[in-house]
């Protein structure tokens, strides 16, 4: 199966590969994984006070949909609110990327990625 | 011979996480002369298509029954559980944070003083713990806690690719 070319930049380029610090106040982080295929997902977000991503970072250990939809999903959260970004589909990531069919479930990862991150801020300033 | 019957039953072998594979290797001997070519080149086209039918299956089922991890998801498949397809239901943080963890030791390595040494130290930890969670499942199959079994299968989906990915990088590493 060939990997459209958006894949391949984003899989050859990654876009914000790296880490935050989990501790920080103003940081999201949402771990996911693929059991079915052993995809291991980290997507974290720097937060302002006023609820606006500042920052994104990924690290993805799967194939190349994966890294790119992890990838794809940092670039596009940046400047984005809270609300904002945990309305992404996985639809529109699979659109962007020309993923086949067989690597959707690799989009579905970085939507339920990104809805973690969120979640993970949102649990830590309500605490 | 007859293949609507669960791998288990076909080879002739309880229907159990644990099974002896010594004894396994026997079934699939007597099952595999029986099915020899050499028998059948005097019976007809049709029993001659059944034979390479049921060779088939008798290798499928060989394969499944030998691996850990396959023998495992089958034994949740005869229930009705499907741990094959490409879901990313929420896992336990903790445990995918350790998965990640040892990806990253895993992609470490290379850079490492010793690559092969530390490679070496991170596959026994990784098979170690893929032995426990194979421990654990076999008692909660014979428990009958299909939940928790389930759970347990996804985890060691983690750790075989792991394992794999681990044995991967030494290959690129080392095999000059």
């Amino acid at each position: 199966m060939a990997y459209s070319e958006q894949v391949i930049d984003h899989y050859e380029n990654p876009r914000n590969v790296g880490k935050m610090d989990a501790e920080d106040a103003h940081v999201g982080t949402g771990m996911v994984g693929a059991p079915a295929c052993g995809d291991v997902m980290r997507l974290q977000i720097r937060v302002s006070d006023d609820g606006v991503i500042e920052d994104a970072r990924f690290k993805t250990y799967g194939c190349g949909s994966a890294i790119a939809s992890s990838s794809l999903v940092t670039e596009w959260v940046k400047g984005m609110t809270l609300d904002q970004a945990s309305e992404l589909k996985n639809s529109q990531i699979a659109e962007e990327l020309a993923l086949p069919p067989v690597k959707i479930h690799c989009s579905v990862l970085a939507e339920d990625a990104i809805k973690a991150a969120v979640e993970d801020y949102r649990k830590k300033q309500g605490a | 011979m007859d293949i609507t019957r669960n791998y288990f039953e076909f080879l002739g072998v309880p229907v159990s996480f644990d099974v002896d594979q010594a004894r396994l290797a026997e079934c699939y001997r007597d099952l595999q002369k029986q099915l020899h070519p050499d028998r059948h080149s005097h019976q007809s086209e049709r029993e001659q298509r059944l034979a390479v039918q049921y060779t088939a299956y008798l290798n499928e089922a060989l394969a499944t029954l030998k691996s850990p991890l396959k023998r495992a998801q089958y034994l949740l498949s005869l229930k009705g559980i499907d741990t094959l397809s490409d879901s990313s239901n929420q896992l336990d943080p903790m445990f995918l944070m350790e998965q990640m963890e040892l990806r990253e030791r895993a992609a470490e390595a290379v850079e490492h003083d010793d690559p092969e040494a530390e490679l070496d130290a991170l596959q026994a930890y990784v098979s170690s713990d893929f032995k426990q969670l194979q421990q654990s499942f076999a008692v909660a199959w014979e428990a009958g806690e299909l939940e928790q079994a389930e759970l347990l299968v996804r985890k060691m989906q983690f750790s075989a690719k792991l394992q794999s990915d681990i044995e991967a990088l030494e290959d690129r590493l080392f095999d000059d």
